[in-house]
């Protein structure tokens, strides 16, 4: 042996030891949940201190409402100091994980609702849940139970839509339809009331030669908004709420879920969508629809205001039409995402009342003036009538009738990849109904039997 | 070969004060190239988020890049994309250098230049752009009606069989100028003497072409050959934006999971073990080509 051989060896060996002196993820310790007895609600008394936040608010009008809040904030609570650090929902998703292990996270995070990220983090331990403050502030009256569910997960970080609040959200989306009323009105065809309508206009509207529906899903979860739509007609709320949070107990097998899964085969088969669909990018497909191209769009009400400025008065919005005209709504919906506090965070109670300023109906007034969607107070807000009055009043109005069911891509932490892939091979004629229900029964299931 | 002045030391400082002058370079290499590899090789072994406290796994995390259907795919994925990333430009470049090369056109540098383009250009603006052709209102579609092919007209990405052929063109596009200007310099250092005495002997364009300019240029080739199955084979950038994997899961490749697997999914011991596996088929497939390389140009 040569000495610089063993010279390597030595050196190779002694890095191998220096990177195996630990086991990955041992230097997070989990600090106790914090148990606070009263709430100091009144942020002025708190002291000097220095809340840093970390927001996806990078947009537009949600830009715009994030800045008035927080100087709003500056001026009602001087003694209180923001650094706010804003990025961008892909770029906040995959540093957030870093920053929470760090030694000095931020005190407020905007955390994605589902498992991989706030589930993820409920599990380490990285954020507190906020119960003590629901009570001091009266959270629960601001939010109903529906919206809440979003934010919930039992202290272990397995159920998901149950358990404690770790999160306040600022605005609420529901998944809808867009109808271009020019359109059906040049198709004789009047807004659908029920779904049987809305079945019966797609075939009026294909026999005037254009295909009615359009969908880019080249991003694969566009479709997802789709299933989800055809889904709340099929199956009971309850099943689809199982499925999405995963939890145990319900079964995508089911004649509901195949009777979902056929409608779209059908409307493949009909040729109702744009064709090329699954090769045509999301926004070049809602932009094709503002510009006249099809009768509707299934999508959610983030794109209100785009489609608002580009369509002007010929563009409308209704929720999902139910098997009869005055049938319960059940639409695929959520939140914004929310707002959480990290354990770490020197300043929990700064930062619940932060937490409480910008989700204040004040808040949500200055949310509906910047054009965002308010997710408490929806329907008593100003609106301008037309598309913005649709989307409010629809939203306003499936929060009221608890009609609102999670995002399918919620329930699993493969599931967003699964139902994407298994839509795509749907949709394309790729797989039958029953392969499409088999592929996501497996994922579900074996997710749901060890999850516990 | 046992050297035979083996206890005499060699003049000049002796060997050990090499080593010193090495230090500084080997310390960066080690902090910000061999340890965060050990690292990875170690979290490999481990089942692990991200956040919570790492499991040992052993091995199983490499076992299912070997059971696992989707994983095995992405690795098959990643073959064929070699085909458009390094065999399709190495011939395309061949024959476009050749030419160029022989035809002493006018303005050569500014046909290097176009033909080099490409390259300059940011993966991620490449990718963007490609997408917009590719798309069922794009102009590839376009093209095709307007030279009457509507039936061929297609969403290209969309479509299960051409998905992952239209990435590779992609690739093909981006990595031809690479390879061409490469071999252009090759065959430019090659000595037109040799020419000379093969036309003397007879030989034709093609004669020429196989007898003189291709023995001359395997370290060219061998070179660009490496450098574009590497692009190949960690190709992430352009399947993210193009494709995101889909349709279905038909051009997902290593890279891809590797993100998807550690930022997404938060299975950072499975992400590690991918990108370790990865990083040894890199790094044999260079070995074989330098290794055929080598010896054909050692004369």
């Amino acid at each position: 042996m040569t000495r610089t051989t063993r010279l390597g060896i030595a050196a190779g060996l002694g890095l191998l030891g220096l990177v195996s002196a630990c086991t990955p993820g041992s230097n997070t310790s989990a600090p106790p949940p914090s148990t606070v007895s009263s709430v100091q609600t009144d942020a002025s008394k708190l002291g000097d201190v220095t809340l840093v936040v970390w927001d996806q608010e990078v947009r537009g009008g949600q830009a715009e409402q994030m800045k008035q809040l927080n100087d709003a904030f500056q001026a009602k609570y001087p003694n209180i100091k923001l650094k706010r650090v804003s990025r961008s929902f892909d770029d906040l998703k995959t540093t957030l994980k870093l920053a929470l292990t760090g030694n000095e996270p931020p005190d407020v995070v905007e955390a994605n609702n589902g498992r991989s990220d706030m589930g993820a983090f409920v599990k380490a331990n990285q954020l507190i849940p906020l119960d003590p403050y629901v009570a001091a502030y009266g959270w629960d009256k601001r939010y109903p139970a529906s919206v809440r569910q979003y934010s919930s997960y039992t202290p272990d970080g397995k159920t998901f839509g149950q358990g404690n609040l770790y999160g306040l959200p600022q605005v609420g989306e529901v998944v809808g339809i867009f109808y271009s009323k020019k359109k059906l009105a040049a198709a004789g065809v009047q807004p659908p009331a029920t779904w049987a309508d809305f079945e019966a206009s797609l075939a009026a509207l294909k026999a005037k030669g254009e295909p009615p529906l359009v969908l880019g899903n080249l991003e694969k979860w566009p479709a997802i908004h789709v299933f989800g739509t055809a889904q709340g007609r099929t199956t009971s709320p309850d099943a689809i709420k199982q499925l999405a949070f995963g939890r145990k107990g319900a079964s995508w097998k089911s004649d509901e879920n195949l009777k979902a899964a056929q409608t779209l085969t059908d409307w493949v088969g009909k040729g109702y969508f744009n064709e090329g669909f699954n090769g045509q990018d999301y926004d070049p497909a809602w932009q094709s629809f503002a510009k006249g191209k099809g009768t509707y769009l299934i999508a959610g009400t983030w794109l209100q205001a785009d489609l608002g400025k580009a369509m002007g008065s010929d563009v409308g919005f209704m929720l999902p039409p139910g098997t009869s005209a005055d049938a319960k709504p059940i639409a695929t919906g959520g939140t914004g995402l929310p707002f959480a506090i990290t354990a770490k965070s020197k300043h929990p109670e700064a930062a619940a009342a932060y937490l409480n300023f910008i989700t204040s109906p004040d808040a949500m007034s200055t949310l509906a003036k910047t054009g965002n969607l308010p997710v408490a107070d929806t329907a008593a807000q100003q609106t301008t009538p037309g598309l913005q009055q649709d989307v409010f009043n629809a939203f306003g109005k499936i929060v009221t009738d608890d009609g609102l069911v999670p995002y399918l891509d919620y329930a699993t932490p493969t599931m967003p990849d699964t139902i994407g892939a298994a839509l795509q091979d749907l949709l394309a004629g790729k797989a039958t109904p029953e392969q499409f229900a088999d592929r996501l029964e497996k994922d579900y299931s074996a997710f749901a039997s060890t999850n516990g | 070969m046992p050297s035979p002045r083996r206890t005499a030391s060699p003049p000049g400082e002796p060997r050990r004060i090499a080593y010193l002058y090495l230090l500084p370079g080997f310390a960066v290499y080690a902090a910000f190239l061999l340890y965060p590899l050990l690292r990875s090789v170690q979290l490999s072994l481990y089942d692990w988020d991200g956040l919570t406290l790492g499991r040992w796994v052993g091995l199983a995390n490499y076992r299912e890049i070997i059971s696992d259907v989707g994983l095995r795919a992405a690795f098959g994925h990643a073959l064929v994309l070699m085909v458009f990333f390094a065999v399709v430009p190495v011939c395309v470049g061949l024959l476009l250098a050749s030419v160029l090369n022989r035809a002493k056109v006018r303005g050569l540098a500014f046909f290097r230049t176009v033909v080099f383009l490409p390259q300059v250009v940011a993966m991620v603006v490449v990718a963007v752009a490609w997408r917009r052709i590719y798309g069922p209102d794009g102009s590839l579609n376009d093209l095709l009606r307007a030279i009457g092919l509507d039936s061929l007209a297609r969403g290209w990405l969309g479509d299960y069989a051409l998905a992952l052929p239209a990435v590779g063109f992609v690739g093909t596009w981006f990595e031809t100028g690479l390879v061409t200007v490469l071999l252009l310099a090759g065959m430019g250092r090659i000595n037109g003497s040799l020419y000379e005495a093969a036309r003397l002997d007879g030989a034709g364009p093609v004669r020429e072409f196989l007898a003189v300019t291709l023995p001359s240029v395997r370290g060219e080739i061998a070179v660009a050959s490496t450098l574009t199955v590497i692009a190949a084979l960690r190709t992430f950038d352009l399947v993210y934006v193009t494709t995101s994997g889909g349709p279905g899961n038909s051009t997902s490749v290593p890279s891809y999971e590797v993100y998807h697997r550690a930022f997404e999914l938060g299975r950072v011991g499975s992400a590690a073990a991918i990108g370790v596996t990865l990083t040894l088929v890199i790094l044999a497939i260079s070995l074989v080509i330098n290794r055929i390389g080598d010896r054909e140009t050692t004369r």
